[in-house]
């Protein structure tokens, strides 16, 4: 536990700096980042490729450690791995040989849960997230996206009060990403978890988000933290289709010096 | 997907008519050559006379069948055990592996027929020194690919267990040795055939039972139909030894070979290394 001044946040990244080191050179990803997201609140990060989205949520899970800085989650302050966390990473990474469902379930086993409930659980977010019937298919036997919607359950599992998302639908065709922004923003209103989700997509993270932060090319720096004045429910073509919605990602679009815009 | 029963037969016919060909003509070619007398009938024996042999003599050969088998699955599992431990003892530390890596190369690269006979020295003319050649022969193909396969876990996999908090040793039983098993089976799979060799060879050394001793004493006798017949059931002995681990392994990994293309090419790609 450490003295925090905002208990509140769920989130806390405070002045982290993130240098690399390699044999000769030394690579700053991350200059100066301070962001506090409050409990239950839906932030999207964007920037430029490579400037250091995914080092910021590795900071986040513990994964990695800041060169200076310091992280807190949940109020306490991020030493190592953290384990109170649910992670999607750009592809499912799921283990080939395990079914669907005992993909979903691979969360449970390495955390030692309840078997009976953490099957229910399972049964329920597969449910939840349009999988069923496909409970025992084998990763190679499901779409990209129904891949990545196993990665989405297996994150939510055990329930976490914070939910760090890479780039998850990346990989998916528009149609698909759609039904997965749709699917996610319920999922959200559902379970009241925190989300930190890094996209390059702007209508994605304008979609979905209370908040969007903007970074700089690397080394990185908050360039701009736009509010999204939409209502929480957020019927998808309606929107696509509000003023609101077209100044926030036409902003967005500009910070990021796009000509046009690209997913 | 699972294909359906008869499906799955034909397929099996399909792989297997183009070898099953090639054996025949083989077979063909080496009738020829005895029967037009292009070759002294003492030099090779025709293919009649061989198999004439094998039914005649079956009970000896059996027996020597016995020796060489029992000892080939012995240093197999011996050199798969030693292995697999070796292997991970080499991926979880840096210091193991830099220090084990040269001695492993070292002992790999010594002609295994070279120091045959100092283990006949050592350990006497029983089964232990053709178990020992085995094992020698066998145990590097293994560590190689469980290295390899422990290896080639997915990053972002390692990193998933890790905010999991299931610890390294759920990490290894769940994911890292799973992910390794289709690599370890390509290793045994070269291992089995190298095992065989290496009791082979061990006999030849000095031992008064097993398929290397009936070869040296049909050698010894200029008897070609006994050498040839011997060649013969060692092959078998290995081909058989080998198909047993490529059930094992599609029925302990339908998810791997499922997704692999034509077995019998990697059956005969791996077979030949
Ligand atoms: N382990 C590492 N060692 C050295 N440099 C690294 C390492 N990881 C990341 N970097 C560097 O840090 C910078 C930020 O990387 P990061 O993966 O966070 O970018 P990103 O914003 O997620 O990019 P993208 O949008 O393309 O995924 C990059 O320039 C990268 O080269
Ligand atoms: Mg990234």
């Amino acid at each position: 536990m450490t003295g925090t001044l905002n208990a509140t946040a769920a989130v806390e990244i405070d002045n982290v700096a993130v240098r690399f080191h390699s044999k000769r050179t030394e690579v700053t990803a991350i200059e100066q980042v301070s962001l506090d997201v409050a409990p239950g609140e839906f932030v999207s990060i964007v920037g430029p490729s490579g400037c250091g989205k995914s080092t910021l949520l590795k900071l986040v899970s513990g994964l990695l450690k800041p060169s200076a800085g310091s992280v807190t989650l949940l109020g306490e302050q991020v030493r190592g791995p953290r384990h109170d966390i649910g992670f999607v990473f750009q592809r499912a990474a799921l283990l080939e040989w395990r079914s669907a469902r005992k993909n979903i379930l691979l969360q449970a086993e390495m955390r030692g849960m309840n078997s009976a409930e953490a099957g229910k659980r399972a049964d329920e977010l597969i449910e939840m997230t349009g999988l069923s019937g496909f409970e025992n298919a084998l990763p190679h036997e499901l779409s990209g996206g129904m891949q990545q919607r196993v990665a989405l359950c297996r994150a939510l599992l055990h329930q976490p009060r914070v939910l760090l998302m890479d780039e998850p639908f990346g990989a998916l065709d528009a149609l698909t990403r759609e039904q997965m922004n749709v699917e996610l923003h319920r999922v959200w209103r559902e379970t009241g978890t925190t989300v930190l989700l890094v996209t390059h997509s702007i209508a994605e993270s304008v979609y979905l988000a209370n908040r969007v932060i903007v970074l700089t090319q690397r080394p990185a720096v908050v360039k701009e933290v736009i509010e999204v004045d939409l209502p929480d429910e957020r019927d998808y073509s309606a929107t696509m289709a509000r003023p609101e919605f077209a100044t926030a990602t036409a902003h967005i679009r500009d910070l990021l010096g796009a000509v046009t815009g690209h997913d | 997907m699972k294909p359906v029963s008869g499906d799955r037969w034909r397929g099996v016919a399909e792989r297997s008519w183009r070898p099953a060909a090639l054996l025949a003509a083989c077979l063909v070619i080496w009738h020829l050559i005895t029967v037009t007398g292009l070759v002294e009938a003492y030099l090779v024996p025709s293919p009649g006379k061989t198999f004439d042999l094998l039914v005649d003599k079956w009970s000896y050969l059996w027996g020597h069948t016995w020796v060489t088998t029992y000892e080939t699955i012995l240093g197999f599992v011996v050199a798969g055990v030693l292995g697999v431990l070796m292997a991970v003892a080499m991926v979880y530390s840096r210091t193991i592996e830099s220090t084990a890596y040269p001695v492993l190369l070292f002992a790999q690269v010594i002609p295994k027929i070279a120091i045959a006979p100092l283990f006949v020295v050592w350990l006497g003319f029983g089964f232990e020194p053709k178990v020992v050649v085995a094992v020698l022969m066998a145990f590097f193909p293994v560590v190689i690919s469980t290295v390899t396969g422990l290896k080639s876990v997915d990053a972002e996999m390692l990193e998933l267990a890790a905010t999991m908090g299931g610890g390294p040793v759920k990490t290894f039983a769940k994911i890292r040795f799973p992910a390794a098993l289709p690599h370890l089976f390509a290793g045994l799979k070269v291992a089995i055939t190298l095992a065989v060799t290496g009791a082979v060879v061990g006999e030849f050394v000095g031992s008064n039972e097993g398929l290397g001793y009936v070869i040296l004493q049909a050698n010894g006798n200029m008897d070609t139909p006994m050498l040839f017949a011997g060649l013969i059931v060692i092959s078998v002995v290995g081909i058989l030894l080998f198909l047993l681990l490529e059930l094992a392994e599609q029925l302990m990994l339908p998810w791997h070979s499922s997704r692999r293309g034509a077995a019998v090419t990697t059956l005969l790609a791996k077979g030949g290394s």
